[in-house]
């Protein structure tokens, strides 16, 4: 029986199983990077233990410091997650010969399906419906005659992508055999730098395809069953970012079709524990097998949903051998889940993933709304690591309920501090198309997601807003003010000028003017003025009315960065300073004589590169020594000084650039 | 307001309004209030115009900010300003305003008092105007102990007045390292010409910061340097920033540009380590009850109507609570204790005019109980003056009124004087006018100030007239003496005007009366900066 559980895995996947072990009282053990040491996982888990460094390789791919764990800590099993090490065979071998429980599939297993080509050939001889396709590179079939030999005997368009691998990298679309070359040279390059091997896969590529998959399940007694597709679609760069379940293509019928399909898969290689089998199926309900994840899904939540079961549960009884219980082996499917993945990343900037301290992280509770993260507020997001912030998961009686739940969830969520995709989710949710079910892999081509994501009015949204944080700003510093602190706001017997905040926001100057007369309130944003009157104002909230229409602005204040969210919208700005840093008319590096004296040494010459603390000139007053030193590390740019001159204090002695700014000039 | 942890007991103290504002009289008054309120800001927007456009424009152009932009930038954001004698030497031949911004603000969480040049007004120049509201402003600082922040660009003394100017000049400088021996620190900040006496602010201020490229502080300049010694010197040689901040150490700080010096100015003082050293404010500071709005239909268009100060009050104090001390007694003059932005005070309040012995008597009693606990004054005057005729002379008036003198005069708590409507004779000085050193004094602009009423001076004189005309046996000329009477009463009435008292600093600016309750709560915040102790020796007399 399992006691302890290490969980080899980060961030919301780690909290999630964290969350059914302890339900189940199992001891849990994090393992951590160095970045990851304050993540909300680690607080979580009974016993943690550091992986040291930062890069994945460094930390959650070293199998051999998760099992020293394990044994440091007593535990018994191990669950991978998903990702990282979840489908490495040699990992789970590892683990068993380490005699510690592998909460997944079997090594075989995982080894039958992690060659695209190899799980295919399978399948497909187990009845499983495959789309044709052909191998190319692992038996050198690589020269052009055989390439659009192979090619035309799928059929055109064929897809290109790598054999051992996922996540989109290495794939090519190919409309014509004049593409074709060009396209599996580019793939298998792709292929053998983010996989290792450069074997890619040429196959009919599905118009429209839909992304339809099925859970299955499989204990340790030679039961499989299934519990329904889910509808992973809605892809951005061919990575998921709305799941749901059921899919809104999939009848009764087509749904035992797919289940059938999916069992006979997963037993075709006595499969153990959660698994998904992924198809492609096309607007006609024709579905085709691409390929079996033997791992939990980071979509699993719309199945939980749809289904009231803890597949983690499942999973840790599976793996204690227990026989599937009756609530799995008489699953039914109620209602409908929407999931979508919040991620720290650009939409504009062409999903770039983004970085930052997450200040504030907050989903609003409304009933039928789970929020899986790994965030919390305060959480750094770093480079290392995939930037999906969180899963927000609505489930309701249909999928018009799921979908209107959760884009308001997700419209009310608060998230400050890095740039996020949950404009683009929410519009998404919000647009017809989808709202009808009307969607395949290439939805995001056909809808450009900078226009989804794209506020209705940006301009109101910022005047509003920036209106808002100067009035809160005005409130904070009232509210902290030393003496005369029940005064009226800046208050003037003689009025001068207005109250001035100015903000950037998004590379453009935004300049707030107000005062609170006996008349109310007189604003003006960029010089025009607003409409506007003042419910209240305090430094988290104010209530105004602009141009006859009443909002209430939250108002959250981190530093200089001003996090605003309204039903306008969200908005983040930086308070410019009322008194910027001082530039110096001298140039900057200046060193100088602090008192008369003679230059009795000159230590450095121009252009040399000197550290911080480096002795750059000598002086000699009054019969003692003065050295001055470079400030920063640097290079010399100019040398006013020679032994034997006599100077005055304040004499530019030299000139030592910061490295840094020479690099960057 | 019946919480057990409520400071007083204040049941019965909420004064009740019997203000009707759909009443003929409300009407009228607030009509000649608004009026004379838009005459006011007729006159704000040329003290706040300076030299006026073009020289504001040039100023700019010159990449330099104006007197009001380096005010508003040195106040901490959203803070108040006080401004003092905004229309000083109004009717004079100089500038309305006098050349100079002068105030009490929050400067780094520390109340200071302001002092500002307008080098668009013809350079900004010192003239006599200037000088005396520099001056109240360096007497307000040292009675209220407020540290001075002097944003200096001055050409100097306006050479042509230089005779009232140079004997009593010598003031500043006496005032400012006066100041600084009493503990309250002085810093200069120089954007510009601060040059021969004007050498001696950033000299004579313990703190000093330099404009580079602007500020030019020296004794003589080239030309007089020339003269004198046939030397050849430039202007930075010789009074330049970084001159003084490397050389002489005359500045303390050279700043790069006019925002360098603010920012180093602010930071100074929040670097002063300061302390106040009156209690603060101890009462809840909540709303009146009643809307302040209406204060401009109390005050009557003519004078000669009385009305009753707690409507003012109702609309003023904290919560409109009054503990009345002494109701049915003297009740031409109302007397208790309240508070303003949670600062207990004692309020003096005119009601009916005249003082009488009674009045006078009870005033002094008051006076004496709020000096036993601390506790400043408010004085709010419409007064005629003390009573005359056989009766009220053979009861002894004068001992009484004297009685109410000798207890203004030797209080030394702080008082707060302001005229609502009319100040007369010598219940100017018993109501704590501007000789009587009130820490601030105000007038709401409808209010009228002189020995006596136009009216009546004019009658006086007519009547004085025609006993000499009588005692000399010369026979009376009726004509002669109705053009004389009608003369005097338009110049004393001219001279009574607010206008004309504030420009010659007999109070220390006008006051929209909606906004009496706010200078009230920055006047007490602003005297708390020093002790707040009353004059001790005796018991309380009672009269």
């Amino acid at each position: 029986m399992i006691r302890t559980l290490l969980v080899a895995n980060r961030g919301e996947i780690a909290l999630r199983v964290i969350r059914t072990a302890r339900e189940m009282d199992i001891a849990t053990v994090a393992v951590y990077s160095d970045p990851d040491a304050g993540a909300p996982f680690v607080a979580a888990a009974d016993h943690a233990v550091r992986l040291p460094g930062a890069s994945p390789a460094d930390t959650y791919l070293r199998g051999d410091l998760l099992i020293a764990a394990a044994r440091a800590t007593g535990a018994d099993a191990v669950h991978p997650g998903y990702g990282f090490l979840s489908e490495n065979a040699g990992f789970a071998r590892a683990c068993a010969d380490a005699g510690l429980v592998f909460v997944g599939p079997s090594p075989e297993a995982i080894e039958a399906m992690g060659s695209k080509t190899a799980a295919k050939e399978r399948m497909a001889a187990a009845g499983v419906p495959v789309l044709p396709g052909v191998l190319i590179g692992a038996a050198g079939e690589t020269d052009a005659a055989a390439l659009a030999e192979a090619a035309d005997g799928i059929g055109y368009p064929v897809l290109v992508k790598a054999a051992y691998g996922g996540g989109g990298r290495g794939m090519r679309i190919v409309h014509c055999a004049a593409e074709l070359a060009e396209a599996v040279d580019g793939a298998r390059r792709e292929a053998a730098s983010s996989f290792g091997n450069d074997t890619v896969f040429l196959e009919r590529f599905v118009e429209r395809p839909r992304h339809i998959e099925v859970q299955v399940f499989g204990d340790s007694h030679g039961t499989v069953v299934h519990l329904f597709e889910r509808e992973c679609s809605i892809q951005r760069r061919y990575q998921k970012i709305i799941e749901e379940a059921p899919s809104p293509a999939v009848s009764p019928e087509l749904r035992a079709e797919l289940g059938a399909a999916a069992v006979a898969a997963a037993k075709a290689i006595d499969y153990v524990g959660a698994g998904t089998v992924e198809f492609v199926m096309d607007q006609d309900g024709r579905f085709f097998f691409l390929e079996v994840n033997t791992r939990l899904q980071v979509e699993h939540p719309v199945t939980e949903a749809v289904t009231g079961l803890d597949l983690v549960r499942v999973q840790l009884q599976v793996a204690d051998g227990e026989p599937l219980p009756a609530e799995v082996t008489g699953a039914v499917l109620t209602g409908h889940a929407i999931e979508a993945r919040l991620y720290a990343e650009d939409v504009p900037a062409g999903f770039l993933p983004a970085t930052g301290i997450v200040h504030r992280f907050a989903v609003p509770a409304l009933p039928g709304v789970r929020v899986d993260a790994g965030v919390a507020d305060g959480s750094a997001v770093a480079v290392h690591y995939d930037p999906m912030l969180a899963k927000v998961i609505a489930y309701g009686p249909t999928r018009d309920a799921a979908c209107r739940l959760l884009a308001r969830a997700l419209a009310d969520t608060r998230v400050h501090g890095v740039t996020t995709n949950r404009d683009l989710l929410v519009g998404i949710l919000r647009e017809d198309e989808f709202r009808r079910g009307d969607i395949d892999t290439a939805y995001l081509t056909r809808h450009d997601p900078v226009d989804l994501g794209a506020a209705r009015d940006p301009e109101t949204t910022l005047r509003v807003h920036a209106l808002a944080a100067a009035l809160a700003g005005a409130a904070g510093r009232r509210a902290t003010a030393r003496v005369q602190a029940t005064v009226p706001s800046g208050w003037r017997n003689v009025p001068n000028e207005d109250q001035l905040t100015s903000f950037t926001a998004g590379g453009r100057e935004v300049h707030v003017r107000y005062r609170f007369g006996r008349d109310g309130l007189r604003a003006s944003v960029d010089g025009v003025p607003p409409d506007v009157a003042v419910g209240s104002s305090s430094p988290e909230r104010v209530r105004l009315t602009v141009d006859g229409v009443g909002r209430t602005v939250d108002v959250h204040r981190v530093g200089e960065a001003v996090y605003l969210d309204s039903s306008l919208g969200a908005t983040e700005l930086f308070e410019l300073e009322r008194f910027p840093e001082p530039q110096s008319a001298e140039e900057a590096g200046s060193l100088h004589a602090p008192m008369p004296g003679t230059v009795v040494r000159v230590e450095v010459a121009e252009g040399q590169h000197v550290r911080a603390g480096a002795v750059v000139v000598v002086l000699e007053a009054m019969k003692m020594e003065h050295v001055v030193r470079a400030p920063t590390d640097g290079v010399v740019a100019a040398l006013h000084a020679e032994a034997g001159l006599t100077v005055d204090t304040g004499h530019v002695l030299a000139v030592v650039h910061e490295l840094d700014a020479e690099v960057s000039a | 307001m019946t919480t057990s942890l409520e400071p007083r007991v204040t049941e019965g103290t909420i004064l009740r309004s019997a203000l009707d504002t759909r009443s003929e009289q409300y009407r009228a008054n607030h009509a000649a209030q608004l009026a004379i309120l838009a005459e006011l800001e007729e006159q704000l927007d040329i003290v706040r115009a300076g030299g006026g456009p073009r020289y504001a424009e040039r100023h700019h152009a010159r990449g330099r900010l104006l007197v009001r932009e380096r005010l508003e930038l040195l106040l901490d954001r959203d803070s108040a300003f006080l401004e003092l004698s905004a229309l000083a030497a109004h009717g004079t031949e100089f500038t309305v305003g006098a050349s100079l911004v002068t105030g009490i603000g929050v400067v780094a969480g520390v109340e200071c008092v302001v002092i500002a040049h307008d080098p668009t007004v013809r350079g900004g120049a010192m003239n006599p105007w200037s000088l005396k509201k520099s001056l109240r402003a360096l007497e307000i600082a040292r009675r209220n102990r407020l540290p001075v922040i002097n944003l200096v660009e001055s050409g100097g003394a306006d050479l042509p007045t230089q005779s009232e100017l140079f004997v009593p000049a010598g003031k500043i400088f006496h005032d400012l390292t006066e100041l600084s021996a009493m503990g309250v620190p002085t810093i200069a900040l120089v954007f510009g010409n601060s040059t021969a006496g004007g050498a001696y602010v950033p000299g004579m201020c313990d703190y000093s910061v330099l404009v580079d490229q602007q500020a030019k502080v020296f004794l003589g300049g080239p030309p007089l340097v020339k003269m004198a010694t046939g030397e050849n010197a430039d202007d930075e040689e010789l009074g330049g920033a970084r001159m003084h901040a490397r050389v002489s150490g005359l500045a303390d700080h050279f700043a790069v540009d006019e925002r360098d010096a603010i920012r180093l100015g602010r930071r100074i003082v929040s670097e002063l380590n300061w302390r106040k050293h009156g209690p603060g404010p101890s009462l809840p500071a909540d709303e009146p009850v009643y809307d302040p709005g209406e204060l401009l239909g109390i005050a009557p268009a003519d004078i000669r109507v009385p009305y009753d100060p707690r409507e003012v009050l109702a609309r003023t104090v904290d919560g409109s609570r009054f503990g009345e001390y002494k109701p049915e007694y003297g009740t031409s003059l109302v007397t208790g204790w309240a508070s303003v932005h949670g600062y207990p005070v004692g309020v003096l309040a005119n009601a009916r005019g005249v003082l009488f012995s009674e009045e006078a008597k009870k005033a002094a009693e008051f006076i004496q109980l709020a000096n036993q606990v601390d506790t400043p004054l408010v004085f709010l005057q419409n007064t005629t003056g003390y009573m005359v005729g056989k009766e009220y002379e053979q009861g002894g008036i004068i001992k009484d009124g004297a009685k109410m003198i000798n207890a203004v005069t030797n209080s030394s708590v702080p008082h707060i004087t302001i005229n609502t409507a009319a100040s007369f004779g010598a219940g100017n000085y018993g109501m704590s006018g501007r000789a009587y050193d009130p820490r601030l004094m105000f007038a709401w602009p409808g209010a009228k100030l002189a020995v006596m009423g136009a009216a009546q001076l004019a009658g006086v004189l007519s009547i004085v007239g025609k006993a000499a005309a009588a005692a000399a046996g010369r026979e009376f000329d009726q004509d002669a003496d109705d053009a004389r009477r009608r003369a005097v009463e338009a110049q004393i009435e001219a001279e009574s005007h607010s206008f004309f008292v504030t420009a010659r600093l007999y109070d220390d600016g006008l006051l929209d009366p909606r906004d009496t309750r706010t200078a009230l709560g920055i006047a007490l915040s602003a005297a708390h900066s020093g002790p707040v102790e009353g004059r001790r020796g005796f018991g309380v007399f009672r009269m």
